[in-house]
């Protein structure tokens, strides 16, 4: 399935869950098919988004969605031994795995050779999910049941949307979303 | 007055809730303090970029945060914090053990402790240098309003002779 497609299926399926939107691509496309004051969108600092999420996840009660990509979570590996070792429960990770960074031009990564769910369940994530590229429809209800921090590895095809850059300021991202966080 | 407990009661009438460590020799006593209290959150991270990007999400989520590290982890977060913290307007205190300075006794410290002000500068992050526990202790407190207000991350910078 298209990246777009396994965006708009899970997001589909949220309500109050708050969502990090991994950089680039991702945040443009999520924000396309779906916009909320519960997203954040990332729109700098590759790597980030899981950590974003872990420290959000600890901060508050609120289910935590986290949107990343095996080029950040590589960028980034540590924060997965943070995460299972800090076993947020209300966290899950989900990685859109393209095998390449999908917005510098789709250069492959080494997502293709290494399993990133078995790289998760190395360092310690207890459920873990995989969605294959060949899925046609993802159902998210499962996850969304399960204690985390879960690791939900989904495999989509390279490659993104035509869609604009996100017509929001960094600020009003960030704002909206706070407002979003304290509401009760 | 202890420098350790200093830097820990000036945290604590900043009101930081939230940690994010990387461990330094000088920051030993400090970092027990932080992980007995039950009051704060306190995560061990794997690398300072990392912790730069946790506090984020905790700040989001409504805490106070604070990154104890060495300053050589300033080098490895110039990009979290520019394109994070400056980006998004995000404030965060960031204790700083800054080693290569008087007294450093591992060569391997000098070029990052020299290089140190002039990174903190070139990413426009103001920063303190207090001398005395004293000084510490008073700064802490107002060094979180000013980030906060500012809504930027504050630089704390804490020589080896502080300690």
């Amino acid at each position: 399935m298209e990246k777009i497609k396994a965006l708009e299926q899970i997001a589909s399926q949220l309500e109050d869950e708050l969502v990090i939107c991994n950089i680039g691509f991702p945040s443009r496309e999520l924000y396309y098919v779906k916009d909320s004051p519960t997203h954040f969108y990332m729109l700098g600092s590759m790597g980030m988004a899981s950590s974003i999420g872990l420290g959000l996840a600890m901060a508050q009660d609120k289910k935590v969605v986290v949107f990343d990509g095996d080029g950040s979570v590589l960028m980034n590996l540590g924060s997965l031994v943070t995460i299972a070792n800090q076993k947020p429960k209300n966290l899950i990770l989900v990685v859109l795995d393209n095998e390449c960074y999908g917005s510098t031009g789709s250069q492959c990564t080494y997502a293709s050779t290494t399993d990133l769910k078995k790289v998760a369940e190395s360092v310690g994530f207890q459920n873990t999910f995989i969605f294959p590229e060949l899925e046609k429809n993802i159902d998210f209800t499962p996850v969304l049941e399960t204690e985390g921090p879960v690791f939900v590895h989904v495999k989509v095809k390279a490659g993104n949307a035509d869609v604009p850059i996100i017509p929001l300021e960094p600020e009003e991202i960030k704002e909206r979303f706070m407002g979003e966080v304290q509401r009760i | 007055m202890d420098s350790s407990k200093a830097v820990y009661q000036g945290l604590k009438k900043a009101g930081i809730d939230f940690v994010v460590s990387m461990p330094c020799v000088n920051l030993g006593k400090l970092l027990e303090m932080v992980e007995c209290d039950p009051e704060i959150i306190h995560v061990p991270v794997t690398r300072e970029e990392e912790g730069f990007g946790i506090a984020a999400g905790a700040y989001l989520g409504g805490k106070r945060p604070a990154m104890l590290m060495q300053n050589s982890g300033l080098g490895n977060s110039v990009n979290v914090l520019a394109s994070l913290y400056t980006l998004y307007k995000l404030p965060i205190l960031m204790i700083m053990s800054h080693r290569g300075t008087e007294g450093e006794p591992i060569c391997a410290q000098v070029p990052m402790g020299q290089a140190t002000p002039g990174l903190l500068d070139a990413l426009e992050i103001a920063y303190i240098n207090p001398k005395t526990p004293e000084e510490a202790l008073k700064l802490i407190p107002e060094s979180w309003l000013l980030a906060e207000l500012g809504g930027a991350p504050l630089g704390i910078l804490l020589d080896i002779s502080f300690w």
